[in-house]
């Protein structure tokens, strides 16, 4: 055991990093639109994945219309109200969650925390983006299309999805599809460069185990997510064979609007199979980033080294690598063989020790630390507090037996909104309130913030807990209308008005927060390079916002991990990770002392 | 899913071990001491971005093939109407011509590393004829097959065998963008240096393909 | 500050809220009381976790906040805690999942004296099949699917052919008897759940899959669907009644047989339009329907349910409500039609006599009637033609009138309320999209647009001459 031994062999001369030929385009079209930047791209994905974001959340409330005020809008339908369940789903888990995590903060993120210019194949990034436009282009056409988008559930589940009865069976799915294997062409293509750079294109000194827990769950996510996708996009390929020529992966002989179909022999069960084989690593996809930021989140607004760094690290990695078994446990009540209850129980359950492990973590960071109320820090209590509560109903619907009762019930609709949507966003919003600043030069306001964050947090936590449990009385999920049944008590409807009254609060206060954004653009108070005194490299840059190629004449040389806050006898409470160990001022008192 | 676990589980192991070895013995928060003393070396100056890069690309593609082998396992085992497929000489021959690639593309990487412009030049091309030779050769098979009443509709096993050689094949036309590249390279008369990282790149690809063909190919001969 | 004291609140308030609120499981009426135990050994670990993480984070927020000269502990790792969390960690994930595993045991084992129902899930409504005298269940094959032969049921192999079938959306089950419920779907994926029961399972087309339960509480119970399974998924409801071993025993005595099914005589055309001749002077001589005597057409409707709405009038399903006069007065003459004979035989006449377009009475805007009816278009057809697979009547050509009348009853619950109406009820909660009376208006005046050119009752009197 001990430090890393850095003999004379072991050495590189500084100039190992090569330096990257960057595109630097004089026009406004080739800085902006067509641009190879990261940075911009970042911006790029950002602004597309909130535009079709905000779709799914109006979609989100029509939703809630039907279901706290049944039939007050005619648009409703039930074939409608079934396009919005599986639009807004879609949207939000793929193209809003898993865009704006990997597309928008990994791209800009990733090169300035790693000390490099650029990502490793700018040309190929840009590209990244272009697919990504292309697939939510199709995606919105799927709206327009006579018969509309399609109403199979986010899940896409055959034989319904390509069954007559389901609305959007034309051409809503077949765009879905498109769409879905668009996005995963255009996935790889940034991922492989997020996934590249980490590995590297790391600045000097830049060892794996100083790099910013906000690199490492971008990277870990992206990984799995290289990993997954191919998943989905087999399960996608398949299915549009199965709806356009006619073949059988999926579809077993049955009837098809009181008719026997032309199909034979194909198994529902398989498209379930490689679906969750993507859709629950999907789940850390997008939380495996929310974790990473959050934690930076937390040291530096705490002015505090990250408790337990090294778990961390190895609770990113292990959860990753776990998330590939556990996938059958959305399946329990598939049909499927039962006895793979067994198994997949276990390693759910055992997946929450690492996840866990982070929790305390994080809470101990805070623990004797010196905590600033900044908008971020809200931001990320609120994470926690939600995170914690989604993750305990995890607990009943892996295990089992628990499952049985509470699969396909409300008790889901509120553990995943909780875990994996108000969980992820929030940490989102921390992550604007903290790179904003870095992106613009300048803050965002701090009163309207607070609004947005509490309205926000009070507001999801009172639509998503009490659905628990409804979900605990048995009230399904993807119902149109409840209609008279004997099992559900009439206080639900009660309440369903009061969880849409709440749904509608918390949009509008999404509507301050975009006005804030544009507000403090212009006239946001500048906030100087550094704002929240914080030791990654993107705060060290020369020139806020930084420019393309991000660091000066010099790639940063990094002597020291990220969490050095209050480190003891050091006069600053922050030490950034590119200031030589010289060059570190100390207190008056302790100068000699130094730390041990 | 056996199939995708025990390759995922492969992969994964790999990773992850790389990654512990890293960082088990790190203790992360102590700092350099001196900024005269040397920084660590982390990467090597032969792990170029684009070698990473292919061999990031590489595992995704593992990742692709190892699924739709499973899938195709799983279809074959769940499903009761499974009728294989017959498999037409012409496919022993493709594979011929695909081995042909690989050795060519080798052989060229072999005289791009010794600075043989002219060789690497015809070995290059002749890759590239034969990887659409290849490409060709497995469009006829299709031929043969839907002529003999083998549609894609007709069976689960036609559909697999058309899906899995149309992803094969589709990979090698992707991989000739990255020849075309090289070649359009070499022939702009630039350094061998700089030819010699896309060259390289390419046989390794199609090295791989090879082996996803052999498996491939395998699948169909033994189901 | 504020923060800490939300979380506090909070925190305290999701407990009270967990003892306090109305929601919680429905009361138990099967074997799976372990089931519930398990949840509720996950909400008092789950909950005592949730508590002292929240505390012990308030706690920090209070006594860590910003202070001017405060600086924060530098403290990289500390193994020991780590560890001793890591351990305690998973005691408490043991915990939960121990006994989970252990039910599950139980979960999957069915017990050798349990009896065999076949649950079959269909857009979107249930049936049921129970083995028969030789306890076991005929093969079954998707292609055999037909009008005679609703479950495919193999007619040449003998274990089929005792096979009795339930195929309405009501099941009757002996009470303290376990069960196994064997799930098989005619097209897509369903989910039959009843929640007082806990266990459920999805039906899944091309395959079986199983539960087993043994109720122990009688009564009435709501089966609903649990897996989305289209445009009528919210409105696939069945029963399920849990009775004493004679009335069970009574009740299924009283199902056919498949065999008994396909011997039955096919109804004679000729008998029935003598018997017909009671109808004509309401709903005219070729059964067109008459205004005037506010009867509907009957000429162009399907068997089944013609079948159907003549037992539901004879049981007082349908025509007992007070609002619905006519359907009153339809009583009386279908409780005189006693004899599954007669009734086959004036259903066999009904499907020889021509469907002729009708004079349309209602106007409306037929646009917003076309995008209204798409959600009607996935049972009864985007011609409105009807589709007896999902016992779905025709609706192009009958009397605009009529369809008026009888939306608004179905909105208003004159019409389908009935437990024994078994597909009524579906229209009820499809008739609330329907919001108000020009809607309505709109839909039946597009529906009337349908039938302008009536190629109609082909179908029907196919199968008559069958």
């Amino acid at each position: 055991m001990g430090e890393r031994e850095y003999d004379a062999s072991s050495y590189v001369p500084p100039a190992e990093v090569g330096e990257m030929e960057l595109v630097h385009p004089k026009t406004f079209i080739g800085k902006y639109i067509w641009s190879q930047d990261a940075k911009v791209i970042a911006i790029q994905y950002v602004i597309t994945a909130t535009s079709i974001g905000l779709v799914a959340l109006v979609l989100s409330l029509l939703m809630r219309l039907q279901l706290g005020f049944p039939n007050s809008l005619t648009l409703i339908d039930p074939s409608s109200y079934l396009q919005y369940v599986t639009m807004h789903g879609m949207i939000m888990v793929i193209y809003l969650l898993t865009a704006l995590f990997l597309g928008g903060f990994g791209n800009y993120l990733i090169p300035l925390m790693c000390g490099a210019r650029d990502m490793a194949f700018p040309y190929l990034n840009m590209l990244s983006y272009w697919v990504y436009l292309v697939s939510v282009l199709l995606l919105v056409v799927g709206f327009f299309l006579p018969g509309g988008s399609t109403g199979a559930g986010w899940t896409l589940y055959p034989p319904q999805a390509i069954n007559p009865g389901t609305p959007g069976v034309d051409g809503g799915i077949i765009l879905m599809l498109v769409s879905l294997a668009a996005f995963i062409i255009g996935f790889t293509m940034g991922g492989l460069n997020y996934v590249v750079t980490v590995l590297q294109a790391r600045t000097r000194g830049m060892t794996l185990m100083r790099l910013p827990l906000t690199v490492w769950g971008i990277f870990m996510a992206t990984v799995m997510a290289l990993l997954a996708f191919p998943a989905l996009l087999v399960a996608a390929l398949m299915m549009l064979l199965d709806r356009l020529l006619g073949t059988s992966f999926f579809m077993p002989g049955m009837l098809s609007m009181g008719e026997l179909s032309s199909h034979e022999g194909g198994s529902p069960l398989l498209f379930q199979h490689l679906f969750w084989f993507f859709g629950h690593p999907e789940v850390y996809i997008v939380a495996l980033p929310a974790f990473g930021i959050v934690s930076d989140l937390i040291a530096t607004h705490a002015r505090k080294n990250i408790f337990g760094y090294r778990m961390m690290v190895w609770a990113i990695i292990i959860i990753g690598a776990l998330s590939f078994v556990v996938w059958a446990h959305h399946m329990y009540v598939s049909g499927m063989n039962p006895y793979f209850g067994f198994l997949f129980a276990t390693t759910t359950l055992v997946i929450a020790v690492p996840t866990a492990i982070k929790v305390y973590n994080w809470v101990l960071t805070l623990w004797r630390g010196n905590i600033h109320f900044t908008v971020p820090m809200l931001f990320a209590i609120g994470f926690l507090f939600t995170f914690v509560n989604g993750g305990l109903s995890g607990l009943f619907l892996g295990n089992v037996t628990v499952d049985v009762p509470l699969s396909d019930t409300y008790f889901v609709v509120g553990h995943f909104h909780m875990v994996m949507a108000v969980a992820p966003i929030l940490v989102i919003f921390g992550a604007i309130y903290h790179w904003y600043p870095k992106v613009t030069g300048r803050m965002l306001n701090d009163t309207l913030g607070k609004i947005h964050f509490w309205v926000t947090f009070l507001g999801t936590y009172a639509i998503y807990y009490p659905m628990h449990f409804i979900g605990l009385e048995g009230v399904p999920r993807r119902y149109y209308a409840y209609g008279e049944t004997t099992f559900i008590s009439d206080s639900v409807q009660a309440l369903n008005a009061g969880i849409t009254i709440a749904a509608f609060i918390v949009a509008i206060a999404q509507v301050l927060f975009l006005f804030n954004l544009v507000w403090s653009y212009f006239r946001g108070r500048e906030s100087g390079p550094n704002p929240w005194q914080a030791n990654t490299l993107e705060w060290q840059t020369p020139h806020t916002p930084p420019r393309h190629g991000n660091f000066g004449e010099e790639l940063p040389a990094v002597y020291r991990w990220p969490y050095d806050y209050s480190v003891p006898g050091a006069k600053h409470d922050f030490i950034p990770q590119n200031v030589p160990p010289e060059e570190v001022e100390y207190e008056e008192s302790s100068k000699s002392g130094g730390r041990a | 899913m056996t199939i995708t676990l025990i390759v995922l589980a492969l992969m994964m192991a790999v990773f992850v071990g790389w990654l512990f070895s890293q960082s088990i013995n790190v203790r992360p928060w102590i700092a350099e001491t001196s900024r005269a003393r040397p920084l660590p070396r982390i990467i090597p100056p032969s792990v170029t971005a684009p070698r990473v890069g292919l061999v990031v690309f590489l595992a995704v593609v593992t990742s692709v093939f190892a699924l739709s082998i499973s899938a195709y396992i799983m279809r074959m085992e769940m499903g009761t109407d499974w009728r294989s497929v017959p498999e037409p000489g012409l496919l022993w021959l493709n594979t011929g011509v695909l081995v042909l690639a690989s050795v060519a593309l080798q052989t060229a990487w072999h005289a791009a590393k010794h600075g043989k412009r002219p060789l690497l030049r015809r070995t290059l091309v002749a890759g590239g004829i034969l990887t659409v030779a290849f490409v060709i050769g497995q469009l006829v098979v299709w031929r043969q097959l839907s002529a003999a009443g083998y549609y894609m509709t007709a069976n689960p096993a036609n559909a697999f065998f058309y899906l899995l050689t149309a992803l094969h094949a589709l990979h090698l036309l992707g991989g000739l963008v990255a020849w075309g590249r090289a070649l359009n390279k070499l022939y702009g008369g630039a350094e061998l240096a700089r030819v010699r990282a896309g060259v390289e790149l390419c046989a390794v690809y199609w090295h791989f393909l090879l082996l996803v063909w052999a498996v491939l190919f395998g699948l169909v001969l033994t189901t | 500050m504020a923060m800490a004291i939300a979380l506090i609140v909070l925190a305290l308030g999701s407990v009270v809220f967990f003892f306090l609120s109305p929601w919680y499981l429905t009361p138990l009426a099967s074997n799976w009381g372990a089931i519930d135990h398990t949840i509720t050994i996950s909400f008092w670990v789950t909950g005592v976790v949730y508590l002292a993480i929240t505390f012990f984070l308030a706690v920090a927020l209070i006594r860590y906040r910003y202070k001017r000269h405060r600086r924060s502990l530098y403290e990289p790792e500390n193994k020991k805690l780590e560890v001793w969390l890591t351990v305690l960690t998973s005691l408490g994930i043991a915990a939960l999942l121990a006994p989970g595993l252990f039910v599950w045991g139980s979960f999957v084992t069915v017990p050798d004296d349990a009896h065999e129902v076949e649950v079959v899930g269909q857009q979107w409504h249930w049936s049921f099949r129970f083995p028969g005298e030789d306890g076991e269940l005929g093969p079954v094959r998707a292609s055999l699917i037909s009008d005679d032969n609703p479950y495919g049921i193999d007619p040449d192999d003998p274990r089929g052919q005792d096979d009795i079938l339930v195929r309405s959306p009501r099941l009757m089950l002996p009470i303290d008897r376990p069960v196994k419920m064997t799930l098989r779907s005619k097209d897509v994926i369903h989910n039959f759940k009843v929640p007082p029961f806990r266990a459920k399972m999805d039906a899944i087309p091309g395959q079986t899959s199983y539960f087993w339960l043994t109720p122990t509480k009688t009564g009435e119970f709501e089966a609903v669907c649990a897996e989305l399974c289209g445009i009528g998924h919210f409105a696939m409801r069945g029963r399920v009644e849990v009775v004493d071993q004679q009335t069970f025993d009574e009740w299924l005595a009283g199902k056919p047989t498949f065999g008994e099914l396909a011997a039955r005589e096919p109804g004679d055309p000729e008998a029935g339009a003598e018997h017909f001749a009671r109808c004509v002077a309401c709903h005219g001589p070729q059964g067109g329907g008459k205004q005037e005597t506010n009867a509907p057409r009957l000429a162009g409707l399907d068997a089944e349910y013609l079948k159907r709405q003549l037992r539901n009038f004879r049981i007082g399903a349908r025509g007992t409500n007070e609002a619905d006069r006519f359907g009153q007065q339809m009583r009386p003459f279908a409780t005189s039609l006693q004899d599954e004979d007669v009734i086959a035989d004036l259903i066999a006449y009904l499907e020889t006599l021509p469907v002729e377009s009708t004079r349309p009475t209602i106007a409306g805007d037929v646009e917003r009637g076309k995008r209204l009816y798409r959600t009607c278009a996935s049972c009864h057809g985007p011609e409105g033609q009807g589709m007896p697979a999902f016992n779905a009547p025709r609706l192009a050509g009958m009397n605009d009138w009529y369809l008026v009348r009888q939306l608004q009853h179905f909105r208003e619950g004159v019409r389908g309320r009935h437990p024994e109406d078994w597909y009524g009820n579906q229209m009820v909660d499809m008739t609330q999209i329907l919001v108000d009376e020009a809607a309505l208006r709109d839909v039946v005046a597009y529906i009337g647009s349908l039938s302008e050119a009536p190629a109609v009752a082909d179908a029907g009197r196919q199968s008559a001459e069958e």
